[in-house]
């Protein structure tokens, strides 16, 4: 047989009909995620037509964009603040039961983000097929899994049939070698990939990465590096399952145990790309090289090293903009810049190891006057060990906003917003126009990035303070 | 859905290049439950100021944008978010096709499934769109070609069985649905992942 990539291997499994010139694949899914934002027109689709959900075994449903992270609304003490999003909160669990499907809801203890909570279950496999109505699906690949994000009549046609009719991506290897130096995290390494690849390079293809520094990453890093595919046009990104997921992966609530851990684990040791399997496309990476990385501008492309300044626009009306937007001037050094709001949290960085990052800058230190720093864990789960580690009380004694868990402010739906023209230093995964709020100003960097600057109340190189 | 054979119209021109999902409706109007209604939210932190009233700079307030249906922006439109509100505020605002060097994955999904046309040029052609704003264009789904009014006729690609569905207007998970007993089969053999 010809030597195939991974993702050609878990696409061949998992074709119920190949795609031919004239229609495309009828592909299964393993497992759908479901949240309340993108997924109340598909469940209005069903209902007009009269269809169940048929597979609600495969099917996952937890509320995370819209809700609130204040502990008093999340536990019904007070009605949530933002009207639209609680009737979109209360229709998620009305679609669930009517539906009879699994709802983690606002005061389930495993509730959280989608992207944290599944793998956290162990529902995130190795070898399966993923997808939910939000872009950073891409997250889930980092065991070893095709997982995309998807549209909302798509959520229809996956609970309808469990199936999605997809044409076949094409491959690109991104080959990372070296050692990250120290003070240089996972979220630096994507970003460094994003702004070398560019915001749309990966359109059209499926990443694998690859090499020794994917390899030393751990579970969690590895997550925060597929997370932001997307941010580089490619739907997914993978990596090959290897020891490290199975440690992560045994023990965890809906991982198989016993004589099913021991079968999974042989049919695991498979999925890799074989040698000399051929890529469309490929990008290689030197991570000795990449130091702590900073976006200047308006999409998670418009990127230096922390230490340098801003490229200068050379006459180019969109990078004129979006300078003009952010109140940078090319040739502005990074360094040293205010910040008003310091946001750790998010689908990218919101995962315990993060936070232990965070809380590393942040011990015996406060944040500086004037400064909010916003600090949202990514799951009820993560919440209960950060405060069982001491984080949490680490956080509050330096004057963090600690919450309960939510996307929050990556997109400020629930309330959580940036003011206008204020400065945020987000780990959050987009920096668009408006993203934390109409007006605000994001700057996308690393959790040790965040606290160091959330100290100083400027942006500030970590490795000053490690 | 609707049969959908071509657009006819003059153009609207959005010059810029990696115009997100969060531009063409921001987050916070996402808390709808329904598609309808979006129209009015399109692009609103560029159409509108801090005060609600509409930015007279911004290219849809132009009086010549007026009833336009075909929408040219810069490379790589639509990337960002899965929202499928996106396509959805574009068609309820009245935009029928959209033209770049460039369309992101899932914007591009999201749009055929929709009835938005997503219609990929090279760059010699964007830059003629970019520079005559106005131009009266049709977009023939039929014979998959974008007439310029120089006369200048183009290819263009769509995946062929979004094509088909569009112009028979018929419904993607109609079809999935008849594959119902191949999807019974393969779950049959495959009893877990």
């Amino acid at each position: 047989m010809a030597p195939s990539t991974l993702f050609e291997k878990i696409w061949k499994a998992h074709e119920v009909v190949p795609e031919t010139a004239e229609t495309p694949a009828v592909l299964y899914i393993d497992l759908h995620l479901v949240h309340e934002v993108t997924s109340p027109q598909a469940f209005s689709a069903l209902r007009s037509l009269r269809l169940p959900v048929r597979r609600t075994d495969r099917t996952l449903a937890t509320m995370d964009h819209s809700t609130p992270t204040l502990s008093d609304q999340v536990f019904g003490r007070v009605p949530i603040k933002v009207d639209a999003a609680a009737r979109q909160v209360r229709q998620l669990e009305q679609n669930a039961a009517e539906f009879g499907m699994e709802l983690f809801d606002l005061k389930d203890a495993r509730r959280g983000i989608v992207h944290v909570i599944s793998p956290e279950l162990g529902a995130s496999r190795p070898g399966m097929t993923i997808v939910c109505g939000d872009s950073h699906t891409s997250t889930h690949g980092a065991f070893g899994a095709l997982a995309f994000g998807i549209g909302s009549t798509e959520v229809g046609h996956v609970l309808a049939t469990q199936c999605l009719l997809q044409r076949k991506p094409k491959t690109f290897a991104v080959n990372v070698e070296g050692r990250l130096p120290p003070g240089v995290t996972a979220k630096d390494l994507i970003l460094a990939i994003i702004g070398k690849i560019g915001v749309s390079g990966g359109t059209g293809h499926v990443f694998e990465y690859r090499g020794s520094t994917i390899r030393a990453l751990s579970m969690e890093e590895r997550m925060t590096v597929c997370n932001m595919s997307i941010e580089a046009g490619a739907r997914a990104g993978m990596i090959a399952p290897d020891g490290t997921t199975y440690e992560y992966l045994q023990g965890r609530p809906r991982a198989p145990s016993g004589r099913d851990w021991d079968l999974a684990v042989a049919r695991w040791a498979e999925l890799k790309s074989d040698a000399g399997a051929v890529f469309d496309c490929s990008v290689a990476i030197d991570a000795g090289a990449i130091e702590p990385m900073i976006t200047y501008g308006t999409n998670p492309g418009m990127v230096v090293p922390i230490t340098a300044s801003i490229p200068d626009s050379a006459g180019d009306a969109v990078a004129d903009k979006a300078l003009g937007y952010m109140g940078f001037r090319g040739g502005d050094a990074m360094l040293g810049k205010p910040v008003n709001t310091v946001f750790i949290g998010s689908c990218t960085n919101g995962r315990l190891e993060d936070l232990r990052a965070a809380a590393t800058v942040l011990k015996g230190r406060k944040v500086a006057a004037g400064v909010h720093l916003l600090i949202v864990p990514g799951s009820q789960q993560v919440k209960r060990d950060a405060e069982a580690a001491g984080l949490a009380e680490i956080f509050k004694t330096a004057g963090a906003d600690w919450r309960e868990s939510g996307c929050s402010m990556c997109l400020g739906m629930n309330g959580d917003t940036v003011a206008p023209g204020q400065y945020s230093l987000s780990t959050s995964n987009r920096n668009f126009e408006g993203r934390q709020g109409a007006g605000a100003r994001t700057l996308l960097a690393s959790p040790l990035t965040a606290a160091a600057s959330a100290v100083r109340g400027r942006i500030t190189d970590p490795r000053e303070m490690l | 859905m609707q049969p959908l054979r071509s657009v006819r119209s003059k153009t609207v021109v959005l010059p810029l290049t990696n115009v997100d999902t969060d531009q063409i409706i921001p987050a916070r109007f996402l808390t709808t439950t329904t598609k309808e209604g979006l129209g009015r939210q399109l692009f609103s932190d560029w159409r509108y100021r801090a005060d609600g009233a509409p930015n007279p700079d911004f290219v849809l307030n132009r009086p010549e944008a007026l009833g336009c249906e075909v929408l040219v922006a810069g490379r790589n439109f639509g990337c960002g978010s899965s929202r499928e509100h996106a396509p959805w505020a574009l068609l309820d605002y009245g935009i029928r096709a959209v033209i770049s060097t460039e369309i992101a994955d899932i914007f591009r999904g999201n749009a055929l499934k929709n009835g938005l046309l997503p219609v990929t040029v090279d760059e010699s052609t964007a830059a003629w769109l970019l520079a005559h704003p106005g131009a009266a264009v049709t977009v023939d789904l039929e014979t998959s070609r974008l007439t310029l009014p120089t006369g200048v006729s183009i290819e263009f690609h769509i995946e062929a069985f979004a094509r088909h569905c569009l112009l028979h207007g018929i419904d993607e998970l109609g079809y999935l649905r008849s594959k119902l007993p191949e999807i019974e089969r393969y779950e049959a053999m495959h009893a877990g992942p």
